[in-house]
């Protein structure tokens, strides 16, 4: 009798998820088929869509810009200019894309954060997952855009590329922990139009992304240089051209990771009080 | 039977104009929007983050064009190419993801058509609408341009005609063939169709770019004949070239306009 009961809870404690790793990792399974019944139709928007950019700006537009290294952040072209600008915004876009209308369509349309709750998984779990598979699509359309960028020879080495791979997740954390939050408690889906409008474009065009931000406006400078992207504009392109200046760096690093961590303890909050009320 | 049922109902009592329905469906329009005036108000923002951004941030990059025979400045360059661009994306938002939306999720056309309106009726207000806020965007981007200084003809005020007529060929067309979508994936060619032209029509850089045969390819494309429409209004340097540019444009959007009549009496009428 004794030794039944204790079977008993051995066996509910081995159905429960060993910490928070593990219980996002059960998740795995629901990823994968999310990805691959969706991949198609992410690849023009993925993949196609950052290389005629590439091309357009990069490539013909930088034919008529002089490569002049003291007005181009130390890049000797144009296109090494933007390549890594160019990268960085995928990164950004890619991580606006996956936490604003699918978080909402998990919490309100078709609910099915609503289900995993149900079963042994926790919140923060059920977010970590989702997480994961956000840094999984960061992950495989910065690693295209840069391979395919390498043969243009605007990589100064293959250290800078590889640590520039792993500023792109570091900086799509960034941005998907906060606006993930702001999604999950959002009651209704136009906001997004102005989070896109207002939020994810200016970002994408005025960040240093296209020009050096010292091109703008004394007070626009000032803004810009505060917004996430400029930080994983610049450490990218420091990473690319091999210029690479430790201090800043290691501020842009900081920034980029506080936000990821805030964001984070913010969703968590947000979207438990949205579901367990 | 069916057929001849409706056409002859149609034709026999048919209570509203084609003027007056195309007003209805503008009101109807106003309404649905009237609740969402900041989607409204921020579509016009766009095209001139772009502006601000590329034309005058880029612009200290380049030293500036040759357009026929004069060198203009790179903003000057960028602006109507936006205009342009911004009059195509705005008409494709309302007659690709909008239009698809009320076929076949909330059953809007369903629903028109159990009134007298016809097929046509709904073509027609569905464009009209669309162009009427492209024509606001148009008129707004159009202020801009002037307060920076960027217009240098008085021809610059048929700019906005033109935007109208690039909203209208492109509505058109993409109204007829959202009409063959099955499903939001579908979406993904509009992008690849649309997108290489926002960035190859000489929007931001000349054809001059391109080898012969691109070039010839560019030059044959719709947004590409609006571009240029709108820089030599804006630079005053008018030639029969913007004659064809002219009749090419509202061909394209009469075609698409028969061609979703017909596609949604065959969806929704059979």
């Amino acid at each position: 009798m004794a030794l039944d009961h204790l079977d008993q809870v051995d066996h509910r404690e081995s159905s429960a998820p060993r910490g928070l790793l593990d219980g996002a990792g059960r998740l795995l399974d629901y990823w994968t088929i999310v990805y691959k019944r969706t991949w198609k139709g992410s690849v023009i928007s993925s993949f196609v869509t950052p290389l005629l950019y590439v091309l357009a700006m990069g490539v013909l537009l930088g034919g008529f810009i002089k490569g002049d290294p003291a007005k181009l952040d130390g890049a000797t072209s144009y296109l090494a200019f933007v390549a890594p600008g160019m990268v960085a915004a995928q990164a950004m876009t890619t991580a606006f894309g996956e936490v604003t209308y699918p978080v909402m369509g998990m919490v309100k349309w078709h609910k099915t954060y609503f289900g995993m709750i149900a079963s042994p998984l926790s919140v923060s779990e059920v977010i970590l997952a989702h997480l994961g598979f956000v840094t999984f699509r960061v992950a495989t359309t910065c690693a295209v855009f840069l391979a395919v960028m390498a043969p243009f020879g605007v990589f100064a080495s293959v250290a800078g590329v590889v640590g520039a791979f792993f500023v792109q997740l570091l900086l799509g954390l960034a941005f998907a922990t906060p606006i993930y939050a702001f999604s999950a408690g959002l009651k209704d889906e136009s906001a997004f139009a102005l989070v896109f409008r207002l939020g994810m474009i200016p970002l994408f065009l005025f960040s240093g992304a296209f020009f050096p931000i010292s091109n703008l406006d004394a007070w626009m400078e000032a803004l810009a240089r505060i917004t996430p992207l400029w930080h994983g504009v610049d450490l990218t392109r420091m990473l690319t051209l091999g210029h690479l200046d430790w201090p800043m760096a290691l501020v842009h690093v900081a920034y980029l990771a506080a936000l990821a961590v805030a964001g984070w303890f913010w969703a968590v909050r947000r979207l438990t009080r949205r579901m367990v009320s | 039977m069916a057929m001849l049922t409706t056409s002859v109902g149609r034709a026999a009592a048919s209570p509203v104009s084609a003027g007056e329905a195309t007003g209805l469906l503008l009101y109807r329009n106003y309404l649905a929007y009237r609740r969402a005036w900041y989607i409204f108000i921020s579509g016009f923002l766009e095209p001139v983050f772009y502006l601000f951004s590329i034309g005058v941030g880029v612009g200290q990059l380049v030293t500036g064009f040759q357009f026929n025979g004069q060198t203009i400045p790179y903003a000057e360059f960028v602006a109507p190419g936006m205009l342009a661009a911004s009059a195509m994306n705005g008409s494709l938002l309302d007659s690709t993801f909008n239009f698809f939306f009320k076929l076949k999720y909330n059953k809007l056309f369903d629903q028109m058509l159990a009134t007298p309106l016809t097929t046509m009726d709904i073509a027609r207000g569905e464009l009209s609408w669309s162009l009427l806020r492209g024509g606001i965007y148009s008129a707004a981007f159009l202020g801009v341009m002037l307060a920076m200084g960027l217009v240098s003809s008085w021809w610059a005020v048929l700019v906005v005609p033109a935007a109208l007529l690039i909203g209208l060929a492109f509505g058109g067309v993409c109204m007829a063939l959202t009409t063959w979508m099955r499903s939001w994936q579908d979406f993904e060619f509009v992008t690849l169709a649309t997108l290489p032209m926002f960035l190859f029509s000489a929007t931001f850089f000349p054809v001059t770019a391109f080898p012969p045969v691109v070039r010839w390819i560019v030059e044959c494309t719709p947004l590409y004949r609006g571009v240029v429409l709108c820089r030599e209004l804006a630079t005053g340097a008018l030639s029969w070239g913007s004659a064809v540019s002219v009749v090419y444009l509202v061909t394209m959007g009469l075609v698409g306009l028969v061609v979703v009549g017909r596609r949604l009496d065959k969806l929704l009428l059979t």
